[in-house]
């Protein structure tokens, strides 16, 4: 099982490559991708020195195109799949069916994931998109539990890949408009979840507020975290009740359902968190690394080391992590 | 108001009723459709496209229907659902797709795979965002496409000039916007239930349970495993915009109450026997929490042009 891991930065590249990533994903500095955040990402000789240092190291670099292109912007879209392709990138990972047809058509050789964003849950889905593009590889939607995601795996034409920690979409990815709605900007248009500039943050006499579009989504204690504020982990009003009314503000862990996980052949688990600090990357991946390396000379025996699961509690965001959708109860 | 539509000529664009979002009783699914063949609503979606647990009408409840709709001349449509998680709801698609009798709006990629090589129409949870997408579903049976609610005028004006013979562009036009789906049912959760163990609690709130922020702004409304918004979506206000562009279909999203009356406002505003200023003035009093159209400007959904408002 491939362990992908994410880099916003050449910093972070070599830190997941350092720390036992056996593929680093990554992206273009624009919204062709679903982390278009200020500062983060990756130019043509950022990645050409990332590709040297990982393939040194035997690592390979997939490239993430997987936002939605509209006809105005549609060449940022084409020229991202003809640059990744240029600089011999691994793999790409790609969403819209426009982007994966161009791709397929202009770049036979290339070899094609599918983005979570896609949200392909099912053999049929995957059959299509395997049967007009390619692919040749699927990253799964968090809806699924972990014995759907076994059920899949056999049915399915391709090897399946899967979340296995970090930030939690409750929402199936590719399909939440949650973003737009109070911004106009959603993952699918313009590559993020709650953009910088419409978060407000403020200390008011009733508490700390955050606002996404003007809209109070998160009233909270000074005691109390702040998270990365979506709309689907903002407290609200529910029938007279003020409570979490979608998710709480938690992250996904799923090292308790490695062995599990591993048995039931997912090809790859992929960390997220391209957006995150270089230290998160060395820390995740060198746990990650440790955690499959041990699951898979004794499986049976697998059990979570408790400084691996502090290691991650602490770079989670909020203060709980989940299993989430890979556990029936979940749902 | 003019409502007899035997007298008229049908209006254009056409308008369509969505498929029904909600969770009713079985009598009150059959009264409504029996109310909603004697409005001017052309084309008629039909079919459960939100959870697979509910099953107060089987598929071939919904295919009789279909037969009635059809024999009212108006156009049938089988809506299928929208996230495809278990086998049984794959099977379930798979049947639905199978059945040559009624074109079919596919809500899932799954269903692409069922309906490729006929005649089929992407719902607006179908990520059709680019002339590319358009053309190589054209190229499988496309022959309609309901725009994705988030995407506005500027988009809909590229891909119109560029759609294929014989494709038809449907917007959704009247609604809570489908704003998002989830492996978790959302109305149990509020009840403290799984999934699993939901009693149905979707059925105790006939158009979503509304979510409003801590400071009493009606926001979002939870229907199961989907998310809506709070307001209301219409495009009444750009009425003329939408008719010069060529759109095909207005969709008009059914709710508990007053569809009709909704229905029959569009058709008088777009027939010029209702002023929008005065059909406006009507719609307000039916959405139950606000009216908004933001999205249609290229803005955030959630906002709303001064002329819809009465701002």
């Amino acid at each position: 099982m491939e362990l992908v891991c994410p880099a916003g930065n050449l910093p972070s590249l070599k830190a997941a490559v350092d720390n036992g990533a056996d593929a680093v994903y990554i992206g273009f500095r624009d919204d062709t991708n679903a982390r278009h955040f200020a500062g983060l990402n990756f130019g043509d000789k950022q990645i050409q020195e990332g590709l040297r240092y990982a393939r040194d190291r035997q690592v390979k670099v997939f490239v993430a195109v997987n936002t939605y292109a509209q006809p105005q912007g549609w060449e940022r879209w084409t020229n991202a799949v003809d640059r990744a392709a240029d600089l011999g990138v691994d793999a790409l990972i790609l969403a819209d069916m426009g982007v994966l047809d161009y791709a397929a058509e202009r770049h036979p050789e290339l070899r094609l994931h599918l983005s979570v964003q896609a949200s392909a849950t099912s053999p049929a889905a995957i059959r299509f998109m395997h049967r007009h593009f390619g692919i040749r590889r699927v990253v799964v939607p968090r809806v699924l539990s972990i014995a759907q995601v076994a059920q899949l795996i056999k049915e399915s034409p391709v090897p399946i890949e899967i979340f296995g920690f970090g930030s939690l979409c409750v929402m199936v990815e590719g399909r939440c408009l949650l973003s737009s709605y109070a911004t106009g900007q959603s993952p699918n248009t313009f590559g993020a979840c709650s953009p910088a500039a419409h978060v407000q943050w403020s200390d008011t006499p009733a508490g700390q507020e955050t606002r996404l579009g003007g809209i109070l989504i998160e009233r909270r204690d000074r005691n109390e975290p702040a998270g990365y504020p979506t709309i689907c982990k903002g407290r609200y009003e529910v029938e007279g009740e003020t409570r979490y009314a979608i998710e709480e503000p938690t992250s996904l862990n799923t090292l308790d359902l490695l062995p599990q996980i591993m048995s039931a052949g997912v090809a790859a688990i992929k960390l997220e968190g391209r957006q995150r600090s270089t230290r998160y990357v060395s820390d995740v991946t060198r746990v990650w690394r440790d955690a499959i390396d041990s699951c898979r000379r004794n499986p049976a025996a697998f059990k979570p080391k408790t400084d691996w699961m502090d290691t991650l509690a602490r770079v989670s965001e909020g203060t709980q992590t989940t299993i989430g959708p890979y556990e029936r109860t979940w749902h | 108001m003019p409502t007899d539509i035997h007298s008229s000529i049908p209006p254009h664009p056409r308008l369509s009723l969505g498929p029904l979002l909600y969770y009713w009783p079985r009598e009150q699914v059959l009264d409504f459709y029996a109310e909603m063949i004697e409005t001017p609503v052309q084309v008629i979606y039909l079919g459960e496209t939100i959870c697979s647990k509910r099953r107060l009408l089987r598929p071939e409840d919904w295919w009789d229907l279909a037969e009635r709709v059809a024999a009212s001349g108006r156009e049938p449509v089988i809506s299928t659902l929208a996230l495809i998680e278990s086998e049984g709801e794959l099977k379930t698609l798979e049947r639905q797709c199978a059945d040559r009798r009624f074109l079919i709006e596919a809500n899932d990629l799954a269903a692409l795979d069922f309906l490729e090589g006929r005649p089929f129409v992407t719902g607006p949870s179908i990520n059709l965002y680019n002339q590319r997408t358009l053309g190589f579903l054209a190229a499988r049976g496309l022959k309609r496409w309901v725009l994705p609610v988030e995407l506005g005028r500027a988009t809909a004006i590229d891909l119109m000039s560029v759609r294929p013979a014989g494709v038809e562009c449907e917007v959704f036009a009247f609604g809570r916007l489908p704003l998002a789906y989830s492996a978790r049912c959302f109305t149990a959760y509020n009840n403290g239930q799984g999934k699993d163990q939901c009693e149905f609690r979707c059925g105790e709130h006939p158009d979503g349970l509304l979510i409003t922020t801590q400071e009493g702004q009606p926001f979002l409304a939870l229907n199961g495993i989907q998310t809506q918004s709070a307001a209301t979506h219409s495009l009444l206000a750009s009425l003329d915009d939408v008719t010069a562009l060529g759109i095909d279909l207005l969709r008009i999203s059914p709710q508990s109450h007053d569809t009709a009356a909704i229905v029959r406002t569009y058709a008088a505003c777009l027939s010029g026997d209702l002023s929008a200023a005065n059909g406006l003035t009507r719609l307000r009093d039916l959405a139950p929490d606000g009216l908004v159209d933001g999205y249609w400007s290229g803005a955030a959904g959630i906002a709303a042009t001064a002329a819809l408002t009465g701002g």
